[in-house]
């Protein structure tokens, strides 16, 4: 077993520990924090069914970016689904047999990825070129672009340049025996290794930087909140601690 | 008038270039001791306020979800920038709606995130500091909480949220705004935010009946304190006597006079609005919501509607019932509360008021959808009733009336430039400026349908337009509330 083996090894389960344990800690937390009034931006859905559509609108199409600003809109929802697609195709190399459906993503998973480097660069562009958004951009935005970028063009750089392709067969069996606990060896080409290496840096800052949005989206109250205060008393937090006594306001 | 430039009206909506620090002068007055006193906050800035301030954030972040996720969950896409109308009649790009956010979140992120616990430099955080505190003044009173930027952000992250605590957090280590605070202090000692005592109160309603009376020659009532009337009126203080905002007075009278409903205003609760909701403060929300419930039980009134009055229809339509209810003693044939709109509409609907539309045929009309209604409240009994009702009521007194462009109206509404307690002199190039992305859709339709009447139901808005119209070169009557088109259309005394 080579070094690089039991250092990608151990480096993909440190990952996948700080990953999750982070996530389910902050989600817990967004979950048990009391949203003390109702602020639903309205117009806003009367029942609960109606904020499930809300959400699906703004998950699956960006419904209030569409509305805000084209440009990103576009950007960011052809990085968003690109990004979905590879995930996706990604999963051959975790299952064994391979699911049908991720077989016939294959053609449109492994063309994805120059969209979503597409999407990502003119993310990128708008941070350089519009001046009101070069005045909010900090390092780490610039950063996380540049992280996924790399991710982005490695990997299809191992699937496109003949020179650069790795043994995918040797690559499956290393992930599988990570999942089964069962090692096996990892080929050290070096574009592989900037791949995963890549990866693992963003399993890690995942749940302490920006891409908290991904959670942070189905906790804000003013998207999944349901209009409904007037016939539906509500009381959380300091509300629900605080009940109204009469006369007190002579206090 | 001060010494700056009113903004041009352009013939298209620009997008301005960002001009770093162009408002960093604009800053309210400061509370002093006895206003921070009266409403619960130190006089003047305690020693450690550093660390105070800090440890507020931190407590506010444990203890309000939206905060807590809106400063997590932003990515700085930018699509919020463009959004604010401040940033839009400024140019600084502070007020612009996430870089106002992170004037807070930098600290948040020193403080209370990994990363910028570790590494300020990579993620822009930074130490509590004097010069820290003079920006959230100067730029959390630049933000006047109309969540427009909510509407547009793919999280809807809500500035007002931030600018809310910001505000609390500043009065909490003894820095509070003095408009805002001097006003809850006189509402916690008198009942309304223009310190109006019971006997002015009885004096002015009964000026009102005699006028209407002279004017109509019908004895229409202005009650106040009358026990076991069926409503309580609850409605801003500047119904009392400020122009053109009585004549909604008047309307919202004639209206429950020809329709027979008993009704009566309070002297005790005689201010619908709130403006603890500006400075984030939970202890006064509630106290000052308070003394509507007291006045409700004390009157024994089966409904409470609330007149003409943006934030104050928030707070009563989105927090009453969390903060004042359960309202079981009321009359449950009526949502609680019922917005003045909401009872006239009906009222309309069921023909039970008659009106002569010619009346306002010399208006040619456009509606300003108020922000807090537009975008924090509701009225009947579908989502979106808060742009339908007030439009209805409207066609069913008059004849013309045209909308302004749609990006400005509905949710996308422009604020009036003077919410969020920012109405006050010490701003006034602030409100001018902040007006401007109203006045200029305003312009499309004066040139466009002669349009010479701006109906909006905010006192806020009114008393705003009132101030500003004339920088930009329009009569500053030409605002007015609807309830002063439903007054001029209504026929007394005639019932089908």
């Amino acid at each position: 077993m080579s070094a690089v083996t039991v250092i990608y090894a151990l480096m993909f389960y440190a990952a996948t520990v700080i990953l999750v344990a982070g996530l389910v800690y902050k989600i817990a937390i967004y979950a048990r924090t009391p949203q003390p009034l109702k602020i639903p931006t309205t117009p806003a859905p009367m029942t609960r069914a109606g904020v499930a559509w809300r959400m699906t609108k703004e998950v699956t199409v960006f419904a209030s970016l569409f509305k805000s600003n084209k440009w990103i809109w576009l950007f960011g929802w052809m990085f968003h689904a690109a990004l979905l697609l590879v995930l996706l195709r990604h999963l051959r190399y975790f299952t064994e047999p391979v699911w049908t459906w991720v077989a016939l993503l294959q053609p449109f998973g492994k063309y994805a990825a120059f969209a979503m480097l597409a999407g990502l660069l003119g993310l990128w562009a708008r941070r350089i070129v519009v001046d009101r958004v070069r005045y909010i951009t900090s390092l780490s935005d610039h950063l996380m672009l540049l992280l996924l970028i790399m991710i982005g063009a490695s990997g299809a750089a191992m699937k496109f340049i003949d020179s650069a392709h790795t043994d995918i067969v040797a690559l499956k069996a290393f992930i599988l025996g990570l999942m089964r606990f069962d090692w096996q060896p990892l080929n050290s080409d070096p574009v592989l290794l900037i791949h995963l290496g890549l990866v693992i840096v963003l399993m890690i800052i995942f749940p302490i930087s920006k891409l908290l949005h991904v959670p942070g989206l189905f906790f804000s109250p003013s998207r999944v909140m349901v209009d409904n205060v007037r016939e539906k008393r509500y009381v959380r937090g300091w509300t629900a601690s605080a009940q109204p006594a009469s006369g007190e306001s002579a206090k | 008038m001060a010494d700056f430039e009113t903004p041009k009206l352009q013939e298209y909506p620009i997008i301005p270039h960002i001009k770093p620090g162009s408002m960093a002068h604009s800053s309210p007055f400061v509370a002093k001791p006895d206003h921070q006193e009266s409403v619960g906050f130190p006089g003047e800035l305690v020693d450690n306020w550093e660390e105070k301030a800090v440890e507020k954030l931190g407590d506010i972040a444990k203890n309000n979800k939206a905060f807590k996720v809106f400063l997590d969950t932003c990515v700085k896409c930018g699509a919020c920038t463009d959004k604010c109308h401040y940033y839009l009649g400024t140019s600084d790009p502070k007020n612009m709606p996430v870089a106002r956010q992170d004037l807070l979140r930098k600290v948040y992120r020193r403080y209370y995130t990994f990363s910028g616990k570790y590494f300020p430099w990579l993620v822009g955080a930074e130490d509590m500091t004097k010069e820290v505190l003079d920006d959230w003044y100067s730029y959390f009173h630049q933000c006047s909480q109309c969540r427009r930027c909510s509407v547009f952000c793919p999280y809807g992250i809500d500035t007002a949220e931030i600018s809310m605590a910001a505000r609390e957090i500043m009065d909490t280590v003894g820095k509070g705004q003095k408009y805002c605070n001097e006003i809850i202090g006189k509402l916690h000692k008198i009942g309304n935010n223009l310190g109006l005592p019971e006997p002015a109160l009885v004096d002015t309603l009964e000026g009102l009946e005699e006028d209407v009376k002279d004017d109509t020659g019908v004895d229409v009532r202005y009650p106040v304190d009358q026990k076991g009337a069926d409503v309580l009126l609850i409605t801003p203080s500047a119904d009392f006597f400020a122009e053109p905002h009585i004549d909604g007075l008047i309307g919202y009278g004639k209206v429950f006079h020809q329709a027979g409903i008993s009704w009566t205003l309070s002297s005790y609760a005689s201010e619908a609005a709130n403006f603890s909701m500006f400075i984030g403060s939970p202890d006064n929300l509630r106290k000052v919501a308070m003394r509507i419930r007291d006045a409700a039980l004390d009157l024994g009134v089966k409904r409470i509607v609330v007149g003409e009055c943006g934030h104050a229809w928030r707070v009563a339509y989105s927090f009453w019932n969390t903060l004042i209810g359960p309202f079981d003693f009321l009359d449950k044939n009526y949502p609680v509360p019922q917005h003045i709109i909401e009872v006239t509409h009906g009222l309309m609907q069921r023909g039970a008021l008659k009106i002569d539309k010619s009346a306002n045929d010399d208006r040619r009309i456009t509606f300003h959808d108020s922000c807090n209604v537009a975008r924090a409240s509701r009225m009947g009994d579908f989502p979106g009733g808060q742009f339908v009702l007030p439009r209805e009521v409207i066609k069913n007194v008059a004849n013309h009336y045209f909308d302004m462009a749609p990006e400005t109206i509905h949710e996308n509404t422009f604020c009036c430039g003077g919410g969020g307690g920012l109405l006050t002199d010490d701003l006034m190039e602030l409100r001018v400026k902040g007006a401007m992305p109203r006045m200029q859709a305003l312009k499309r339709v004066v040139e466009e349908n002669d349009v010479n009447f701006l109906a909006a139901i905010c006192a806020i808005c009114k008393s705003q337009f009132t101030k500003t119209l004339p920088y930009y070169d329009f009569p500053m009557d030409m605002i007015g509330s609807v309830h002063q088109l439903v007054s001029d259309a209504i026929v007394l005394g005639a019932k089908d």
